[in-house]
């Protein structure tokens, strides 16, 4: 299948956005990239909407469900949050949302620095396979793969989707998306 | 020439991860670096308002503690907490070894109860070891000190500290001043200095408080403590304790103060912005003077935070590599 | 019982023999070297083509544990040990408990051995009550009793003029003393050789100086009282120069070395395994070739075991707070034989060094076989192997060999003409 380019994508979600923010009457929320991908995805968008003030990265290594199948993920890196949680309107973005364990991981992290007034979760691709109650509220595109194909997002610039496909029953996963 | 334990790693699993911690022989620079890099990441959690973490609800760390020791057993505890373990800590130093049972017997016993990790310190050198060839292999072994042999996260956190202050460890110059050879900590840190690529590692002390054959880790041997100060970049002081001059290797704390003693005068040898580090706990006007210790170019208290940072990394890697090895073993029998 | 060992390669170095015969034995003696008497016929014939027969191995450090260390080890247990070994003539220190500081226990020792009839046993007394090194031991009751020699094992005397006035005792009767040299202050807390590998584990040093300031000590000793001295369980290149040195200036010293010590270096202890947890300690590279180099030479003529069985619980702890020893006698041929299968000796010298040296070194009526002597010999194949502990007979498995394979096997011990072992 041909993947749609993230550049586009993003303009529409970033018009998307704007317009669910505003219905909701949210004004000035402040956004946050999970690390790596969603870290890219959030330059982006924030380009695109002409916002420049500092966004937090989120590394969700220490909050994942899976320490006692697969242990501690090599690559930890400090989150880095410069602005207060508490009572904060907070936009939440991924790349890639498959099972939403890494979305049930984020927030469980963000609860511990605080009580954010609300939370709206923008993913670039929705891949419609969630394991877990978490939706979207903006999505860029929602694809259906097979169950041994994943979507894979390159960066950080220029942006693509690639797309790879896993051994069948591999027991060592990548990181649950 | 180092002897080196390679024939027998048994701290590591079949991926090189770490699943037991006892000592830094061995230990790859790559591996050193991804605890300090982990360690990072824990620092960060600890500047939160909630210092937790769930890496390890569920896990049962137990701190056996054969010798005494507060600092140590708190910031362990403290670590492991952090982690969201319960935790367990045994002074065994006063309870049932005393009643006569044997160290294997204690471990047994302590095995039953079904812990993931033992913390373990102890008077013997190689105890760590020992412990950790006697317990269920599923049981992740971490060394807080055994007899002179070694103490590898106080070895790491001072690594932490020395990156966090100075960047790297490719041009630095550190000396190590007092009792190495009773230190296990001055072992630790000369082997982790090694490994991370130090060129310039000094020890610096009378002849009675140097083991034989120290140069065999790569350090250059200063008795005078005005020559070995110049120009370094850190300044390890270790701690001297009473019992020294009972064993007729010192005349007095105070002829050691007077020629080992980090005053002002004396730091001022080293670089201006010469960081000063010391294991703790410190012996006022033994080893250093007050004015130093409480100076800026301190850092000991930072020694501290930065110890149970990597703690947290190191409990966790252990906790992680025992998961990898029981993964694989599990494949291997599919 | 009459025995005729056919076709053996027969190497006794006290005489020098070294060639292919027979040999016959009757009512415990050794009646023919050679062409069996005329109407002789033996009650058991040994076809004995490719092995090597030699005299009974005579091991001048073997702990028996008995009386008074039954968990380590019995008198029945350790000697049995010892047949499989090829020994057929063993000393046991004094360290038993109660001490070996009376008659009572010296012949005690010795009717056990007889009734377990595997070994020959010659008992070494203590020098000084309780091996305490304050009040001399009765030493003449205890030749008496069956004493060969007399020692304070590692035990120092209180102070030095109580050791002279023991040692010209003991020249008075023309006794023998065991000299385990060793500085008490300086080896105290010591755990390994003080050297780099002791550093870099942590362990409490034993310098060498502990073994040389007592050697040089008890050199001038001997020299000054004029007793029979001789030196055992050295560990240093530089204890067997003095020894040299002093056997230079023709003062009659013998001394022994235990074999682990010509096999094994400080550096096994990487790892804190206790099974090298050995007093005195492994030490360097260099000292084990000085060592070896003086069991060429002679200086050292003679080669023991220092069997010290333990129970398991005596090894299960971390190293500083385990026991030291070895349990050895069992392997004793085919360890030596690697000395032999590395080049370092040639198997007649192997051999003088089992038997005729420490039989001399002590004077005991042991390591040499001749027509009318006693029929102690032991029969190996040097080109078979053994596997350490697949068949094993000591209380103590506490040996770090256990598992390897050793060269040679014993293949039968005999003891006054009765066989002891057969493999």
């Amino acid at each position: 299948m041909t993947l749609p380019n993230p550049a586009d994508l993003i303009r529409q979600m970033a018009l998307d956005l704007r317009a669910r923010l505003q219905a909701r009457g949210i004004e000035a929320p402040r956004f946050i990239g999970i690390r790596t991908g969603g870290v890219w995805v959030t330059q982006a968008l924030l380009e695109e909407l002409g916002i420049t003030t500092a966004f937090g990265t989120l590394d969700v290594s220490f909050y994942r469900d899976d320490f006692s199948q697969n242990g501690l993920h090599p690559q930890v890196r400090p989150s880095d949050l410069p602005f207060e949680i508490e009572g904060q309107h907070l936009v939440l973005v991924d790349d890639v949302l498959m099972s939403g364990r890494t979305i049930r991981a984020a927030l469980n992290e963000l609860f511990d620095y605080g009580r954010p007034a609300s939370v709206t979760l923008v993913s670039l691709v929705d891949l419609n396979a969630a394991e877990l109650p978490i939706r979207p509220d903006i999505a860029g595109v929602t694809l259906s793969l097979s169950p041994n194909e994943r979507v894979k997002l390159i960066g950080p610039s220029p942006l693509s989707l690639e797309q790879q496909v896993v051994e069948p029953a591999s027991s060592l996963q990548e990181s649950p998306r | 020439m180092i002897p080196t334990d390679a024939k027998r790693p048994l701290q590591l699993n079949d991926q090189g991860q770490l699943r037991h911690f006892l000592s830094l022989d061995g230990l790859p620079r790559s591996l050193l670096t991804e605890i300090l890099d982990t360690a990072d990441s824990f620092l960060e959690v600890g500047a939160r308002a909630v210092k937790k973490v769930p890496l390890l609800r569920g896990k049962t760390v137990c701190n056996v503690f054969f010798e005494n020791s507060t600092r140590t057993r708190t910031t362990f505890e403290l670590a492991a907490q952090r982690l969201s373990a319960d935790v367990i800590t045994l002074n065994v130093s006063t309870s049932s070894t005393s009643k006569g049972e044997t160290l294997f017997d204690t471990l047994r016993n302590l095995e039953a109860m079904a812990a993931d990790m033992f913390v373990v310190r102890h008077a013997d050198s190689g105890a760590a070891h020992y412990i950790a060839e006697h317990v269920s292999p599923d049981v992740a072994v971490i060394n807080g000190g055994d007899g002179r042999h070694a103490h590898p996260t106080q070895g790491m956190l001072d690594m932490l500290t020395i990156r966090r202050h100075k960047g790297g460890f490719e041009n630095l110059s550190v000396a190590i001043v007092g009792d190495i050879l009773h230190s296990r900590v001055a072992r630790s840190n000369m082997i982790a200095l090694k490994t991370l690529g130090c060129p310039d590692i000094r020890v610096i002390g009378p002849k009675t408080l140097l083991p034989v054959g120290v140069e065999q880790y790569g350090v250059k041997v200063y008795t005078d403590l005005t020559e070995g100060l110049k120009d370094v970049d850190v300044v390890i002081m270790l701690r001297l304790q009473r019992e020294r001059m009972q064993g007729g290797l010192l005349p007095s704390e105070g002829e050691f103060y007077r020629l080992f003693g980090l005053t002002t005068q004396r730091l001022a040898l080293a670089r201006p912005d010469a960081i000063v580090m010391h294991p703790g706990p410190i012996n006022r006007g033994v080893e250093i003077e007050s004015a130093v210790a409480d100076g800026a170019q301190s850092v000991i208290l930072n020694q501290v935070t930065y110890g149970i940072a990597v703690r947290m990394a190191v409990l966790s890697m252990a906790m992680s590599g025992q998961a990898a090895q029981r993964q694989i073993e599990q494949e291997n029998v599919q | 019982m009459s025995l005729s060992i056919i076709g053996a390669r027969l190497i006794d170095p006290a005489s020098g023999l070294d060639q292919l015969s027979d040999l016959h034995v009757e009512n415990g003696k050794v009646l023919a070297i050679g062409a069996a008497p005329a109407g002789f016929k033996a009650s058991r014939e040994v076809a004995a083509q490719g092995l090597v027969a030699a005299p009974g191995l005579v091991d001048l450090n073997v702990a028996l544990r008995e009386p008074g260390y039954s968990r380590k080890g019995t008198i029945a247990s350790e000697t049995r040990a010892a047949a499989a070994g090829g020994v057929t003539s063993l000393c046991c220190p004094p360290l038993t408990r109660p001490v070996l500081d009376t008659s009572a226990v010296a012949e005690l020792i010795l009717d056990r051995a007889r009734d377990a009839g595997h070994c020959k046993v010659f008992p070494i007394g203590a020098l000084s009550k309780g091996l305490e090194g304050e009040q001399l031991a009765e030493l003449v009751a205890l030749r008496d009793a069956g004493c060969v020699a007399f020692g304070n094992g590692l035990n120092s005397f209180a102070n030095t003029r109580t050791l002279c006035r023991a040692l010209e005792y003991a020249a008075t009767f023309d006794l023998t003393v065991i000299f385990n040299s060793q500085d008490r202050d300086l080896a105290a807390g010591g755990l390994a050789h003080e050297g780099p590998t002791a550093s870099f584990l942590g362990l409490a040093g034993i310098p060498e100086t502990a073994e040389t300031v007592a050697l040089a000590r008890d050199l001038l000793l001997v020299e000054q009282s004029g007793v029979r001295a001789h030196f055992s369980q050295l560990t240093t290149a530089r204890g067997a120069e003095m020894i040299a040195q002093a056997q230079a200036r023709g003062l009659p010293v013998t001394a022994d070395v235990a074999l682990y010590q010509l096999i094994l270096t400080d550096e096994a202890l990487t790892g804190f395994s206790s099974l090298y947890h050995v007093q005195p300690p492994l030490r360097t590279r260099a000292d084990r070739d000085g060592l070896r180099d003086a069991v060429k030479a002679g200086v050292i003529q003679a080669i023991s075991s220092h069997h010290q069985p333990h129970e398991r619980d005596a090894k299960q702890a971390p190293f500083g707070a385990t026991e030291p020893g070895i349990s050895s006698v069992e392997l004793l041929l085919p360890l030596a034989l690697t000395l032999v299968e590395e080049g370092l000796l040639d198997l007649p010298t192997l051999l003088a060094r089992l038997t005729s040296g420490p039989a001399n070194a002590l004077r005991l009526a042991a390591g040499e076989l001749m027509a009318g002597g006693a029929a102690d010999l032991v029969l190996f194949d040097p080109t078979a192997s053994t596997v350490a502990g697949e068949q094993w007979h000591s209380r103590g498995t506490n040996s770090p060999f256990m598992g390897h394979c050793l060269p040679g096997a014993v293949r039968y011990t005999v003891v006054d003409g009765r066989i002891s072992h057969e493999a």
